[in-house]
Order: structure tokens, then sequence, then C-alpha cells
């Protein structure tokens, strides 16, 4: 495995962070550049944000989220199973949408609550 | 005319937080009107996570922040008009606004709270040479069209201007099946935080010119394609840099403007942030009017926002109480030399509490520098900053009796580590 350079992102520094095939972290400034470089490097996550449809709502969208941090690789498959919702309201937030999303383990819930229009 | 002890103009963060503010000290008698169909501002549109670590301890996203301060306002029964656009403020305190039910009203406040946010600087206000086709927007407008309304702006994007809100739409187009060819910033550095950086363009592969700008935008009735240059150090566009981008849109995250057309009417001075000059209290040179949030300097954190605005809710609170003493002397706080600007823009030391809060923005990025206070001309404070950057707005403390006169001027500079 070839070196990887990355940007820290813990704070507005921004450390050019180099991580060898032995996980040594290099260029950090400060300690919690070498958990970030570790944790970015083996099992790099985010958390994925979006929208799904609903119907009887006053828009035609509901935003959702990853109820917790996803690996980075299943961003787009996570985004195919998010494309497949499509909700009625009336819903809230942290209704789960679904249980497992895109085989990640993570569920998928409402981030806005909706009413229902007459 | 109707009367209210206090009027709230904007139902963002700032307004619900300034109400919450003012109703949890005794104002009972108060209305908030919002511009929009819906509490909550331009929270709703941002979809993505990242806000609340401060003031509510965990990570959420705009619409759940949102919903943390409509459940505050609707918890205390605090009444609120949506869709109704606020059209003058007189110096006498009459509001007048309109909506589609009471047609134009106008009240008579005792006190107001000016919550109207930002605007985002469009297309011709950076003047962009070439065609006027359609598919040139604003970031926020995308976001908008996309998050709530379900609209894909565009299939070929480029993004003029490296600030989160375009950062952040170059990731969520990309979600959403668009390519986006890259994004041009003027400076020679990001504009937008480390982590937006990492999350929104290195994670799609997506190509960031610095020191680059559009100097061109060709198209009959779409957009067809953008030509960006590289700059020199005064911004303009070196001949022979040029590079051609078939896109259907070009999308401008290139800065943020507070709303303050209303103030700006009475005549109430400005500062350099381009909100309101305001005291320690967030009231204007207008007695009983106050001003937080974006309209009064733009934000980069919603909590920071939220913090603002309920001092300012508190600080009306103790006005429409008299206890909000009437101003004699005071102390004029500048901008000194590698500062955008600095809020408060005036501090009366006699009811200002035990610390002195201000908060700036500096004009580039710069390491191992110090945060200057000279009060009328003599040194009294040097803060090291290791690293401060423009996009992050500083929030600095100092105590009171550092100050030994309640007259003459405080300057906040930047000076380099020897001098």
């Amino acid at each position: 495995m070839a070196d990887i350079t990355l940007t820290c992102i813990i704070c507005p520094r921004g450390c050019r962070l180099t991580v060898d095939e032995h996980l040594n972290v290099t260029g950090n400034f400060c300690p919690r550049g070498i958990v970030y470089g570790k944790q970015e490097v083996t099992n790099p996550t985010r958390v994925v944000t979006s929208t799904v449809r609903i119907d009887r709502a006053a828009l035609p969208l509901c935003p959702v989220k990853t109820a917790q941090p996803i690996p980075k690789k299943k961003i787009f498959d996570v985004m195919s199973s998010i494309n497949e919702v499509h909700l009625t309201a009336p819903v809230a937030i942290g209704d789960v949408v679904i249980t497992d999303v895109a085989g990640t383990g993570v569920a998928l819930v409402v981030t806005r609550n909706m009413e229902k229009i007459p | 005319m109707e009367t209210k002890d206090l009027l709230i103009i904007g139902g963002g963060s700032a307004g619900m937080a300034a109400a919450v503010g003012a109703y949890d000290r005794g104002v009972k008698d108060l209305l908030i009107l919002e511009k929009g169909p819906f509490l909550g501002g331009i929270l709703n549109q941002c979809i993505h996570n990242g806000f609340g670590l401060t003031e509510f301890k965990e990570e959420l996203t705009g619409p759940e922040f949102a919903q943390r301060l409509i459940t505050q306002i609707l918890d205390r029964k605090i009444p609120y008009q949506l869709d109704t656009y606020v059209i003058s403020i007189s110096k006498e305190k009459v509001v007048t606004y309109m909506n589609g039910t009471d047609g134009v009203v106008e009240v008579q406040a005792k006190a107001i709270i000016m919550a109207a946010g930002c605007y985002e600087r469009n297309a011709g206000a950076i003047g962009i040479p070439g065609d006027r086709p359609a598919g040139i927007l604003t970031a926020g407008q995308a976001q908008l069209f996309l998050n709530e309304y379900g609209y894909l702006v565009g299939h070929r994007v480029f993004i003029l201007g490296s600030g989160d809100i375009g950062l952040i739409m170059a990731r969520r187009l990309t979600l959403e099946g668009a390519k986006v060819l890259g994004v041009a910033e003027i400076c020679p550095w990001s504009n937008g935080l480390n982590r937006n950086m990492v999350q929104c363009l290195y994670d799609y592969d997506i190509p960031l010119f610095l020191s680059h700008t559009v100097t061109k935008v060709i198209g009959r009735s779409r957009l067809e394609k953008v030509i960006i240059a590289k700059v020199d150090e005064k911004k303009n566009p070196i001949p022979g840099t040029e590079q051609e981008f078939d896109v259907d849109t070009l999308i401008l995250s290139v800065g943020l403007v507070p709303n303050n057309d209303l103030l700006d009417n009475l005549g109430i001075p400005t500062s350099r942030s381009r909100g309101a000059l305001v005291n320690e209290h967030y009231e204007t040179s207008v007695e009983g009017i106050f001003s937080c949030g974006n309209v009064l300097h733009v934000h980069d954190l919603v909590d920071n926002v939220v913090e603002e605005a309920r001092q300012a809710g508190e600080a009306a609170a103790l006005y429409l109480k008299g206890q909000l003493p009437i101003h004699k002397e005071s102390i004029a706080v500048l901008p000194g030399s590698g500062i955008g600007y600095v809020v408060p823009g005036k501090i009366d030391l006699a009811d200002c509490g035990d610390d002195l809060i201000f908060k700036f923005r500096v004009r580039q990025p710069s390491r191992n520098v110090f945060i200057q206070y000279e009060f009328n001309g003599i040194i009294i404070k040097k803060i090291f900053k290791p690293i401060i950057i423009p996009s992050e707005m500083e929030i600095e403390k100092l105590p009171k009796n550092i100050l030994n006169s309640n007259q003459g001027t405080i300057t906040v500079s930047l000076v380099d580590k020897e001098a």
C-alpha cells in the first residue's frame, strides 16, 4: 500500500496528513490528527443526508438521514435505496424509513416533521 | 392602530431564539413576522448535518435544528404570522406589513428585533461578462429548488465560489446524479471549512481551481459554456490561461450580505459587516430597535446565531421594563488592519456586564499572528493565534476592567509576531 495523503478536518488548521502502510500518521500538529488519519484510511464513514418523495404534505419532498455514519464506499448504494422510497404524510423526525439501508445495518430516518395537508 | 410590546422581523433561527429570549424574561405581548410559509428560515433547506454541536450538544441536520426552536416557540405559545412581508419600519416603531389574509397592516411596537437574515450575492452583483441565459443561479436558490421542491437544477454544473453552501451543493448535485465539473475560487485559498472541502469535493473527485474566476458565460436560451481563467494578485484574469467547460448550469457561491434594507431606510448607521451598528446589547442607534443573527453580520454557525439572538431578546425585555440604560457615553469599536469587521460597534462600560465580547473576521488566512486590542492608542491586549481564517468568525472575551475610561476608541487589528 502506498502512502496516503489527506487533509485533517478536525480543526481549521487543516493539516496535510500522510498515512503509511503501517498506519503511521505524519504531518499532524496534534494527536487528534493521528486518530482521524487512521480512521479515514482504514474505515472512512459519512452520514448521508438526502430527500425522499412524500405525498399529502405541503412540500413534495421530505428530508432524511442515515441514523449513523455509513461506510464511505456505500454512499451511492445508499442513495439508490433512498431514491426508491415514497412516503405519505404525516411523518415526524426520527420515523424509520428503511431499517437497514443498503445492507449497512444503519437505519434511514426522517429529519423534518411534515403534517398531512387537508 | 394595533399595538405590540415586541415585534420580531423574521422567523428563522435568529427570530425564534430572540422571541424565546424575550419571552423567558417576561415579554408576553410579542409577535413574529415571517416572510416564508414555514418557521425555520434557511435551516429548512439545509438538509445536511453539522448543526447544533454547541447549542444542543449533538449533531443535527438543519430541519432538525429548526424543529428544536419551533418546539420552543410552540411550547410558549408565542404567536407568529407566516407568509407575511414587512414593508417598512418607522423611527416611531410603526411596522407596516402585509399578507394575503389581512392585507396591509400597521402595528405600533414598543420594541423591534430585526432578524431578517441575509441574502446571496447574485450574477448581477458580480457582473459576469457574457450572455444572460437561463441556468445561472445562486447556491441557495439551487438548494431550495432541489431540497424542498425536488427540481434538479442542471445536469452538468460548474460552481463559482468556494463558500460552504457552494461546496455542499457540489455534493448534493453529485448525489442526485448531476456532474459537477469544478469549483473556481478567485482567492488563493478556499473559503469553505476543511470538512466541506474534504467531504463535498475530495470525496467525489471534484476539482477546485484556486485563484480562478469565470470570465465569460455563453448560451442563447440556456447556459452552454463557461470560461474560467487564472487571476493575478489583483484578481485580474491572466490572458492565455482560459479553460472552457461545457455546462448547462453555473452556481454562484460568492458571498452573503445582511438583508438590512428596512433599517438602512431608517438611516440607522451600519458597520463594516453591512449590518446595523449596534452596542453590546445589540441595540441600534434607535432606542428599542435591536438587530441580531445574519442581518447583523453573517455567521458561519447557527449555534452562534441562536446565542446572539437570545441575548438580543433578553436585552429587548430589559428595554421594555425600562431597565436598559440610556447611553450617554460610549466607546467606539473599530476594525483595524487585517480585520473585516467587529461587532459590537460601540460599548458602554456602565452596563455591559463583567466581560466585553468581540466578534470579528480576519480578511485573509494567517498563521502565528496576534489579535491586538488598542484603547485610545495604547495596546491593552495581544492574543496569539496559531491559525486564523476568514471563513470562521472569531469570538473573544476580554475582562471589562481592562478599560479605564468610558470614552474613546478600541481598535482590533491583526499584527505579525514581530510587530
